[in-house]
């Protein structure tokens, strides 16, 4: 019989061990615990209500959980576990390391500074100071993410919708993380919009290497960009594993009626 | 074992499959499709999966790509020269052996919209490492070599007619040089220039060394590329209701539908050219 080995071991990018976080006597999530390595895609998908946006704020040090672990894979001082970091140390791992993009661009966004200088920010927090190099790196992303450069001085108050969120996008991958966090990166965005920001999302992770989370709700929009899905409901993962395979083989009474809701064009 | 190859040229092997479609969503149906498979793809070789419709060809061939899940055995596939187990791993780890390993062209297209036809076909390379001029020329000479008129490339194939649609995730499968090659039906909608395209293309592969597992409902492609026959099916699909208890309808459920009888019929002189 032939030997069979494993690939190489890999040091994991974020590991999730037991989080859970109620809300008095709500569930938010129970006992969710899951790895993810570098340049992974992974997505949580789920109704609303079942604790997908709770374990991402978790995730992302947003919010304390009740109990679990969360160890992250810090560039200079290896993994360490997110809980045990002071505040000041939270913050700039998540100015330099992490990308969060929002669901409503609003939350994500500052309304009232241009869009050169909403990109320009997170550089600057981690020393950047020359403004021709900010301004420069500033329009190579937005011609990245498809903004007219005529508009690098506008305040996002005046971009539409779909502008907007690809401005986020923007202004989040600057500094290349190297984990971003994503809730409902296409929500209540048109569908064409969705299409084109789907792929600019998709382009720019492969490139860069960036590993994502992406919380959503919308199957379609999992199976193109996640290399890997969970499945949440009432607050615990029911079901996960490559997302092809999950979406096209359901084995969860629950996974199941999602799969088969999916309306077709 | 009627194994006669060499073992060391051996790139997809399964044990023991087994396969039961549980549809929890109605009424909790137990469709058991295989069971107790088992497959050896040498190197060079092209092994035509064959049975009825309905029997699981494309069951079968979507739980090698890992796509389907079976319930029992192992999928053995050679990745960087050892054997590894597709079920037993590392989600990150079959999407490593799917870009590099095993190759699939599924029957339908299925990409992110707006994309154009060009990109679509050079991505698999450019993924694996290929520089984009280099995956790009790659890519316009498959899609001539495939009759897909030069004024489409730059477009999204959503419009297209469903063998223009085909042609472009032949091309697709067809750029990467896999070791493995998994084809469901590639050349069901296309005629007849276009399906000599795909026996070339299938040979040329074959030629290079790849082991290719595929469904040929088409006699003549068939005839032109499989060394041999792995058929399924001889008897019909049974559907069996779980009633009354989960143990009562078990002891009723017919312990194996297919049976796989690897048969040499197609047991021709490879002509290589």
């Amino acid at each position: 019989m032939t030997a069979l080995r494993k690939l190489a071991p890999r040091q994991a990018l974020l590991e999730v061990s037991g989080v859970s976080k109620s809300y008095g006597g709500q569930v938010g999530c129970v006992d969710v615990s899951f790895a993810i390595y570098p340049g992974e895609v992974l997505g949580v998908v789920g109704e609303s209500g079942s604790g997908k946006s709770t374990l991402l704020a978790c995730l992302s040090g947003r919010l304390a959980p009740d109990a679990g672990a969360i160890v992250y894979d810090m560039n200079d001082r290896g993994p360490v576990d997110i809980l045990s970091l002071s505040e000041p140390e939270r913050r700039r791992l998540a100015r330099t390391d992490w990308g969060i993009v929002h669901q409503n661009p609003r939350d994500g966004l500052r309304m009232d500074v241009s869009a050169g200088g909403n990109i320009g920010e997170r550089p600057m927090a981690i020393g950047a100071r020359h403004y021709g190099n900010l301004r420069t790196e500033a329009q190579d992303w937005l011609e990245k993410v498809e903004i007219d450069l005529a508009r690098t001085d506008d305040k996002p108050r005046t971009f539409s919708g779909g502008m907007q969120q690809r401005l986020q996008i923007a202004r989040n991958l600057v500094t290349k993380p190297r984990l971003v966090f994503m809730d409902e990166p296409t929500g209540g965005l048109d569908v064409s919009v969705q299409a084109r920001l789907l792929d600019l999302l998709r382009g720019l992770v492969r490139e860069l290497g960036i590993a994502a989370i992406i919380v959503t709700h919308d199957l379609a929009v999992v199976r193109l960009l996640a290399d890997r899905l969970m499945v949440m409901q009432r607050g615990r993962v029911i079901e996960q594993g490559l997302t092809d395979q999950v979406l096209d083989d359901p084995h969860h009474p629950y996974t199941q009626l999602l799969a088969s809701s999916v309306l077709q064009v | 074992m009627p194994a006669r190859m060499n073992t060391s040229d051996i790139r997809l092997h399964a044990r023991g499959l087994s396969k039961t479609f549980v549809l929890h969503t109605q009424g909790g149906v137990h469709i058991p499709v295989f069971d107790g498979i088992e497959l050896k793809v040498a190197s060079g070789e092209c092994v035509c999966l064959h049975g009825p419709s309905g029997a699981g060809k494309s069951t079968l061939l979507r739980s090698l790509y890992a796509n389907y899940k079976p319930d029992a055995g192992e999928i053995r596939v050679r990745h960087d020269g050892t054997m590894i187990d597709l079920l037993m791993v590392e989600p990150w780890e079959v999407v490593e052996i799917r870009r590099r390993t095993i190759g699939y062209v599924s029957q339908f297209l299925r990409v992110i919209p707006r994309v154009p036809t060009l990109d679509i076909v050079a991505e698999p390379a450019i993924v694996n490492g290929v520089a984009s001029g280099e995956a790009h020329a790659a890519a316009r000479t498959l899609l001539s070599r495939l009759r897909i008129p030069e004024r489409l490339w730059s477009l999204a194939p959503a419009t297209f007619s469903g063998g223009e649609q085909q042609r472009v995730n032949i091309a697709r499968g067809f750029i990467v040089d896999y070791p493995v090659l998994l084809l469901d039906e590639p050349t069901a909608s296309l005629d007849a220039a276009n399906r000599q395209t795909v026996i070339e293309l299938i040979n040329e592969a074959k030629a290079r060394g790849t082991a290719i597992f595929g469904i040929f409902h088409d006699e003549e492609v068939r005839e032109a590329v499989a060394d041999r026959l792995f058929e399924v099916g001889k008897q019909p699909l049974r559907k069996t209701r779980l009633s009354a208890t989960a143990a009562e309808a078990a002891a009723r459920c017919q312990p194996l539908l297919l049976r796989p009888v690897t048969t040499s019929i197609t047991r021709r002189q490879r002509n290589t050219r």
